[in-house]
């Protein structure tokens, strides 16, 4: 069931029924802040730390003859200088359980040793007294290689005779898997009354956190333990990786995350650097501290979304779609991420392709080749994007083709009955697929932005509108993993909950905030559900030794999963606290309740115990608990999403005009109708929505990470790889629908990648109608001015024809 | 590349005796020297914006200059705005509008704003989302930075009234939400 509710900012309701949820609270995590006492890695200094540089490969491919650090070493400031060699590591290897026909595992080695395999691959660490010297050293290294031809596009990878990017991988192929083929599709194809294709690709991005990667570890003698300090989001990860590659007992590993500049799924794989920094740490016998610069994370950190489509889809006369045929080929890179591998993009396109419509037949290839560039992580969306916009071109050239509205061809094919198991296996829960679209529609036409296109053609002008309708999974649970055949299965999480004895809580999620307001969010539900002062809960998360265990902020599982572990151990904590209350009260468990701070009788409210009561008899008089209670406040609990999860959906509809002169896109309406059903923080969730709609839009029509035929990065400055800046970005006004979860605790879906995998298919439909009078359709992405520029100038031949 | 300068930089109103090289860069010397750690920095090159500072009032990059360039320069950093505790209004509008995510951008923006602010005191909404243009920020898709800004100046003006009109005038309304079609 899904209830209309325009967004609004409710003031909490604490003084009048103790209801944290739903209410856009100021934000724990803000004053520090906006004040800069925020403590990111790079804010921290410990006594004696050195400074860590890395000495990267020149070229995208070949062996490496020699490595020569002898004025390195000589370099004012130096105090070390490290090749793979001299540290001996293990090499990261992330792994999918499926047969050597479908995945090949590669390893990645911390440093590179014998080999090459991109431009800036890292080959020795160079440890300095500040980051200058620690420069000079890497300027003063000398390499040499043996060069050999760079596999740099998809077409030259799989191409007869390839140069090989790793041995063991033949065609250059890490993972080929068809998860689907119906039987008879071709047959459905050979009598359907419309058949459509796509060629679509979109461009390699980087994710791009403001805050770049980095990490300060030192050895803590006491611990007995190296302290990694490192912005991650997958903190239990990094340690057991950091672990194993350097030989060691997890214990004897603590990783901590500080408040960290965003991460948007670059920050949620394992990267090398930070190994090298610990192995150099306990080589060194003093803390490392490693920044990466952003002529690095550009060139040399992980990157996403190269992706090429050959789609076609069959369609009855009234634009119902019958069979969908997708062949999917994701350039992945040069190595493996751990722990997703690199069957995290075409694994996520071959089974989710249908999305939100009705596909009956369906057969899909998907395939991860590796190429000498740098290697991918997940993106923010992970695959949504680009299949998402491929569907969705491909309903618009029905629709063109069966002269249907657009908005009418969709209609006709949403999943309208829940739950509803597609032809990929997949169970939805319930959504409001057809009502974000209607009333998206209605918001556009309401606003008359249909008149205002007609009347700007009469005068000349290129407007058009687009579309794109969708869903995101967004609780990931176990099962939901396991259907990837991952080595490592991620899915859970655990969560546990203090009271001491001043009544204040710490709750703690294995989850991890870079942005997404979980100090907020968390402890709102807590606070609702134990009846206290939201400014009386503190969510602690990224530490390993503090956190039980967590799988990190990725794949929007925060508040779905997160969420409800806090909220399952905040419920387990409310029952202690009632038991304690009752015996102290001198009645029944069932008697009392939980308000504002008290455990109170039901029926005679004036009978009460204050949580401060209760925790002193829980910690400083123990004498006074009931026979049966241990002492402490403390309680544990996990969660894990049942089935194949949750799925949180949107319509995004934009209005652009293309300028002639100048080939520009420009924003003139963007909408965005979401439902992520209960929306604990509604302010928090309009951010998600627009801060995902403006890396949307950047990928519609901005960043590309390019590569030279040699392999070498063109794009290694913010000069070349184009950003978006408020001057790109338009207002994006949000409209929300409320499907409550029945999965969560909390009635809640996750709202992290939404606006991400909205933007690209909307703007690109919006281009596309603008430009219908061309006959010319767009399926790339970003969508330069060049290409605009063309199509308008076909548009000048066009006109004295018509 | 050991050449070293004895500077004087003033802070936030308060003197500091620095040795540095004549390479450093007056970001490093506010975070790692001064330990004043709320300017970022997000690229070294002069686009991303997270090293705004004030110098002698205008926004200016902290990693486009030196530190030994900053010698008798009037500097302000984020922390001269207000504390956790004891936030300035701009910082309050920020927090408000939901004008940070991560809030690694946020110190530049403010110092950005801050300077913005102090030049054109009723500025329309389109000339704040022009000269927010000069900082990337990747969490907020800006909207809510432009809100806090316009937010602030409607704030000063409601309390202040309209600069150099002595009698009060009007301020401007916040232009915020533009829910209305663009005219044909
Ligand atoms: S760090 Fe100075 S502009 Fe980016
Ligand atoms: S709030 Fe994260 S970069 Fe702006």
């Amino acid at each position: 069931m899904s209830s209309v509710t325009k967004s609004e900012h409710r003031e909490p309701r604490f003084e009048t029924d103790g209801t944290w949820v739903g209410a856009s609270v100021r934000r724990r995590e803000d004053p520090r802040l906006v004040s800069g006492r925020g403590q990111f890695v790079d804010d921290i200094a410990l006594p004696g730390m050195a400074h860590a540089q890395f000495v990267r490969s020149t070229v995208a491919a070949g062996e490496v003859v020699d490595i020569d650090l002898t004025e390195t070493r000589r370099t004012p400031g130096v105090l070390a200088a490290y090749t793979a060699a001299d540290l001996d590591l293990g090499d990261i290897t992330a792994i999918l359980e499926r047969p050597l026909s479908e995945f090949v595992p590669t390893d990645m080695p911390v440093l590179a040793r014998d080999r090459v395999r991109f431009t800036g691959e890292p080959l020795a660490i160079v440890l300095a007294e500040d980051p200058y010297a620690a420069e000079d050293g890497v300027e003063a290294a000398r390499v040499t290689y043996s060069a050999s031809t760079a596999v740099v596009s998809d077409d030259q990878a799989l191409a007869e005779g390839a140069p090989l990017v790793h041995d063991n991988a033949p065609k250059n192929t890490l993972l080929d898997v068809s998860m689907f083929a119906t039987d008879g599709i071709e047959d459905v194809f050979a009598s359907a009354d419309c058949v459509v294709d796509v060629v679509a690709r979109s461009a390699r991005q980087n994710a791009l956190p403001l805050e770049t990667r980095g990490v300060v570890v030192s050895w803590e003698e006491r611990d007995e333990q190296l302290l990694v300090r490192t912005c991650t989001q997958v903190p239990h990860q990094v340690r057991t990786v950091m672990a194993r590659c350097l030989g060691r007992d997890e214990r004897t590993v603590r990783v901590v995350v500080p408040d960290m500049g965003g991460g948007f799924g670059q920050k949620c794989v394992v990267g090398r650097e930070e190994i090298a920094a610990g192995a150099a740490a306990i080589r060194l016998g003093r803390p490392v501290k490693w920044i990466e610069d952003r002529r690095d994370a550009l060139s040399a950190a992980f990157l996403a979304r190269e992706q090429r489509y050959e789609a076609r889809a069959a369609f009855d006369s009234e634009g119902r779609i019958l069979a969908l045929d997708a062949d999917i080929v994701c350039d992945m890179g040069a190595y493996s991420c751990f722990p997703f591998s690199a069957g995290i993009e075409p694994l996520m396109a071959s089974a989710e392709m249908p999305g939100v419509y009705r596909v009956p037949a369906y057969r899909v290839r998907g395939r991860a080749i590796t190429t000498n560039k740098a290697p991918s992580a997940p993106y923010r969306g992970v695959s949504r994007p680009q299949y998402v916009m491929v569907m969705e071109r491909l309903f618009e050239r029905a629709a063109r083709e069966l002269d249907l509205d657009p908005v009418e061809i969709r209609r006709r094919n949403v999943i309208t009955e829940f739950p509803y198991t597609g032809v990929n296996m997949v169970t939805y829960d319930p959504g409001s697929y057809l009502e974000a679209l209607n009333l998206c529609e209605e918001l556009v036409r309401a606003e008359g932005w249909y008149e205002f296109q007609r009347e700007a053609a009469a005068q000349g002008r290129t407007v058009g509108i687009g579309y794109c309708c969708f869903n995101e999974r967004t609780g990931y649970g176990s099962d939901a993993f396991a259907k990837r055949k991952m080595m490592v299965v991620p899915g859970f999480d655990l969560s546990e909950i203090r009271m001491d004895t001043s009544g204040s809580v710490v709750v703690t999620s294995g989850t991890m905030n870079h942005g997404q307001s979980h100090e907020t969010t968390l402890a709102q539900i807590v606070a609702t559900q134990l009846g206290i002062d939201v400014a009386k809960v503190k969510v602690q998360q990224g530490d390993t030794d503090r956190i039980t265990y967590g799988w990190g902020t990725f794949a929007s599982r925060s508040v779905t999963i997160g969420g409800s572990a806090v909220s399952l151990a905040a419920d387990r904590l409310g029952v202690k606290l009632r038991h304690i209350g009752a015996h102290l009260l001198d009645t029944e468990i069932d008697n009392v309740e939980l308000h504002r701070g008290t455990v109170r009788h039901r029926d005679d409210h004036e009978r009460a115990v204050p949580f401060t009561d209760i925790a002193d008899a829980a910690y400083l008089r123990a004498n006074r608990l009931p026979k049966d209670t241990e002492p402490g406040l403390t309680e544990t609990a996990s969660f894990d999403t049942p089935g194949d999860g949750t799925f949180a959906n949107a319509t995004h509809a934009v209005v652009v005009e293309l300028h002639p002169g100048t080939g520009k896109v420009e924003i003139l309406r963007y909408l965005c109708v979401e439902d992520c059903g209960i929306a604990i923080h509604p302010q928090v969730v309009e951010g998600q929505c627009r801060g995902g709609i403006a890396q949307g839009i950047a990928g519609a029509l901005f960043e590309s990470v390019t590569y030279d035929a040699q392999g070498e990065p063109s794009c290694a400055s913010f000069i070349d790889y184009k950003v978006p800046t408020a001057s790109e970005i338009p207002d994006v006004e949000i409209h929300h629908l409320e499907t409550p979860c029945a999965f969560t605790e909390s009635g809640a879906k996750g709202v992290g990648e939404g606006g991400t995998i909205g933007a690209p298919a909307a703007v690109l439909n919006a281009v596309n109608d603008a430009l219908r009078p061309t006959g010319i359709e767009l399926d790339q992405t970003p969508i330069t001015p060049e290409t605009v520029q063309r199509a308008l100038e076909t548009l000048d031949t066009l006109e004295p024809q018509t | 590349m050991t050449d070293q300068h004895l500077i004087t930089l003033t802070v936030n109103g308060a003197d500091h005796e620095l040795l540095v090289s004549a390479r450093r860069t007056l970001v490093d010397a506010i975070r790692h020297d001064l330990r004043l750690t709320g300017t970022h920095v997000g690229c070294e090159h002069g686009v991303c914006g997270a090293c705004t500072i004030l110098v002698d009032g205008a926004p200016a990059r902290a990693c486009l200059m030196f530190a030994v360039q900053a010698e008798g320069r009037d500097i302000r950093t984020v922390e001269s705005l207000g504390a956790p505790d004891d936030l300035s209004d701009l910082q309050t509008a920020f927090a408000d509008n939901h004008g940070l995510q991560c809030g690694f951008c946020t110190p530049g923006f403010l110092m950005l704003a801050e300077g913005f602010l102090s030049e054109n005191t009723s500025p329309s909404r389109d000339e704040i989302r022009e000269a927010v243009s000069a900082n990337l920020c990747r969490c907020t898709g800006y909207q809510t930075i432009v809100d806090a800004i316009e937010d602030c100046a409607a704030r000063r003006c409601q309390s202040h009234g309209p600069a150099g009109d002595a009698a009060g005038g009007s301020c401007p309304g916040r232009t915020r939400p533009q829910h209305e079609p663009r005219p044909a």
